[in-house]
């Protein structure tokens, strides 16, 4: 098996730079998910890994070595593509038989190894359809399939699950970290899918204009994002995020919220009279009875229960509206005038300028994705 | 359509038809004269039933052509064979040399490949005529005037620049990723131009192939300065037939009837070449 390693990549198009000195290093057998908007450059740095083409500056090492100026049929990696890129003439099974092939593999071990793989991903039935013939569920498990056959060291799969259907895409979420696991290989995956991104990543790199914004475990990104955008990216429902001005009494750092000071914890010393955004999750709310220490009126506008949770939409005095989340079946305030309290701890606090997230102990670090 | 009235449905019927007719009548005129001797042909008003014959066809592949005046020798098998050959051997020629170019052209966006391409597009905006002259000067100290070789050299101004650009825009038509997938699976860059570029620009490949036979055998002005009598394609071999003693409208009607169908069966043949699309469902559009 391999890591892999990008150092100081820059790519450009034209005047365009779409990967800005880039670096990024994933261990062997881990999974790396890459996650960001369109035109973040996400598919661009896995086709310079893919070597289908060329980065202008910076090396690409797998496995250590030095892969920058191979063709890609000299990589040993696998690559599953958004699209599928099946090949239109030729059946499911030499579709998938393509890797093998090139290694010129005997007829019977070209045969074992498709009909495993194919076990495997539930498509052994349709191997002798040609892909018009498949369903786009069957279109994107034989590309999965084809990425998979030669066990490559290196796995890069594209947004494999953009362009299937949603229960498909909920089964193949539940079944990839499995089968990747099992693969033993390390795996780059490109994602726009903030949920995708954390059920399948040992770690998440959060790329947004070319560079890596954010590059840490699941649990880091959600519980520390280090800006507004990755705040508001992860989690559903969205984070909700309101103006405030920290000050200062007695007990520490507050913030006012409809006149009701809530009090933080973290080192926000540095914020007092600052314009900032506070970062308050749907979980982290709860409504509580009237008197409750803290407690901010709202008026329930809108209920909308989503299978294992429910979500209530409030209205503050001051006309701010929030979101509230709960677990399903547990009590809470389904009209009227309610009471929601903010748990002072899981608060994130950002910079109105600049969207970046304040609190210099969480800051984290690139290289390792370790908290500094 | 399903809302069509019947007098749409009526109009639409003889519009249709008079198209068709408008189309067909000369190709079915010219049928029926090839069955014709000259003074059926020729009498006034034209008749539309007459006694078949068959001697202007045994005159042409016999060679042997009995006028008034007396018998003359005609080439037209030979002429035939010659334009058989051209068109066959240039558009291979084309084919050979057009579609890697093109392919190149497509997916090599290197400096200057755009005027290269241009530049070989713009052979078909001259006229032939203006062409001809020096050409058929270099041709003399060459000594390619006359020969196989040459005229199948210039028929690559007319038939390469076909091929590439149209060849081109199939291989810009295959999504790229499906190549960077053969790649990456561990091929090279030839095996994924043999198994996947050609197989899937197949049907642009055939449709350029024939479109560019079809102007190959049409080709009149190149043969008849550059070829004398035994290399010349029926196009010219045709003005054989405006003898001293008159037009033979029958044996030309019979020749056209022959040359025009290599291109006809041609044409029949690859036309399910050419509806099959490129893509075959393998790309999420």
């Amino acid at each position: 098996m391999a890591s892999l390693e990008l150092r100081n990549v820059v790519k450009r198009y034209k005047s365009q730079t779409v990967l800005d000195n880039l670096s990024l290093s994933v261990a062997d057998g881990e999974t790396l998910v890459l996650f960001g908007p369109s035109g973040a450059g996400k598919t661009v740095l896995l086709r310079l890994v893919a070597g289908v083409i060329d980065p202008d500056e910076g090396k690409i090492l797998i496995g250590g070595e030095d892969m920058t100026d191979l063709d890609a049929e000299f990589r040993g990696v696998g690559m599953a593509f958004q699209n599928f890129a099946l090949f239109p003439h030729m059946t499911a099974f030499d579709n998938i038989a393509t890797p093998l092939q090139a290694k010129r593999s005997s007829q019977s071990a070209m045969k074992s190894g498709v009909e495993s793989v194919a076990k495997l991903l539930k498509i052994g039935h349709v191997l002798s359809h040609k892909p018009r013939a498949l369903s786009n569920g069957q279109k994107q498990r034989t590309a999965l399939a084809r990425a998979l056959v030669g066990a490559p060291p290196v796995l890069l799969l594209d947004d494999p699950l953009r362009n299937v259907d949603a229960k498909l895409r909920f089964e193949m979420r539940l079944e990839l970290p499995r089968l990747l696991a099992d693969r033993g290989a390390t795996v780059v995956y490109v994602t726009q899918d903030y949920r995708e991104a954390m059920a399948l990543g040992d770690r998440i790199a959060v790329m947004s204009q070319g560079v890596i914004k954010q590059l840490g475990t699941p649990e880091q990104i959600y519980r520390e994002p280090a800006n507004i955008e990755i705040a508001r990216l992860f989690g559903d429902p969205t984070i909700n995020l309101l103006d405030v001005k920290p000050s200062r009494d007695a007990k520490g750092i507050y913030v006012g919220l409809s006149n009701v000071q809530v009090h933080l914890t973290g080192a926000y010393d540095a914020t007092v009279g600052r314009d900032c955004v506070i970062g308050l999750r749907p979980e982290a709310l709860r409504f509580v009875d009237e008197g409750t220490p803290a407690a901010i009126p709202v008026t329930v506008e809108a209920e909308t229960p989503l299978n294992e949770k429910i979500v209530t939409l409030v209205r503050t005095v001051r006309g701010r509206e929030i979101l509230v989340s709960r677990p399903a079946g547990t009590p809470g305030q389904t009209e009227g005038r309610a009471h929601i309290a903010v748990d002072g701890k899981s608060a994130l606090l950002f910079d109105h300028a600049s969207g970046d997230r304040i609190g210099a102990s969480n800051v984290v670090n690139l290289r390792s994705g370790e908290a500094a | 359509m399903e809302h069509t009235s019947l007098l749409e449905r009526i109009l639409r019927g003889i519009a249709l038809t008079l198209v068709v007719i408008f189309f067909m009548f000369p190709i079915v005129w010219i049928l029926m004269m090839s069955f014709q001797t000259n003074e059926t042909i020729l009498r006034i008003p034209p008749q539309l039933v007459f006694k078949p014959t068959l001697a202007n066809y045994t005159a042409l592949i016999t060679g042997k052509l009995t006028t008034a005046a007396g018998t003359l020798d005609i080439a037209f098998m030979r002429n035939l064979w010659n334009s058989v050959f051209l068109s066959v051997t240039s558009v291979a020629v084309a084919l050979l040399l057009g579609v890697p170019a093109a392919y190149a052209f497509a997916r090599h966006k290197f400096r200057g490949s755009e005027d290269i391409a241009f530049t070989l597009l713009s052979f078909r905006f001259a006229p032939a005529l203006l062409v001809l002259l020096p050409l058929t000067l270099y041709f003399q100290k060459l000594g390619l005037a006359n020969t196989y070789i040459g005229l199948i050299w210039v028929y690559q101004l007319i038939c390469l620049p076909l091929i590439l650009w149209i060849v081109r825009g199939y291989f810009e038509d295959i999504p790229a990723d499906i190549e960077y997938a053969y790649r990456i699976a561990g091929h090279s860059w030839f095996a994924t131009f043999r198994k996947i570029a050609l197989p899937l620009a197949g049907p642009g490949i055939a449709a350029a192939g024939l479109l560019a036979f079809i102007f190959a055998w049409n080709n009149f002005v190149f043969a008849l300065v550059l070829a004398s009598a035994d290399k010349q394609p029926v196009t010219v071999g045709a003005l054989a037939f405006i003898t001293s003693s008159g037009i033979q409208y029958g044996q030309i009607s019979a020749a056209i009837v022959l040359s025009i169908t290599p291109t006809l069966a041609l044409a029949l043949y690859a036309q399910r070449y050419l509806v099959e699309g490129l893509s075959l469902g393998a790309v999420k559009g």
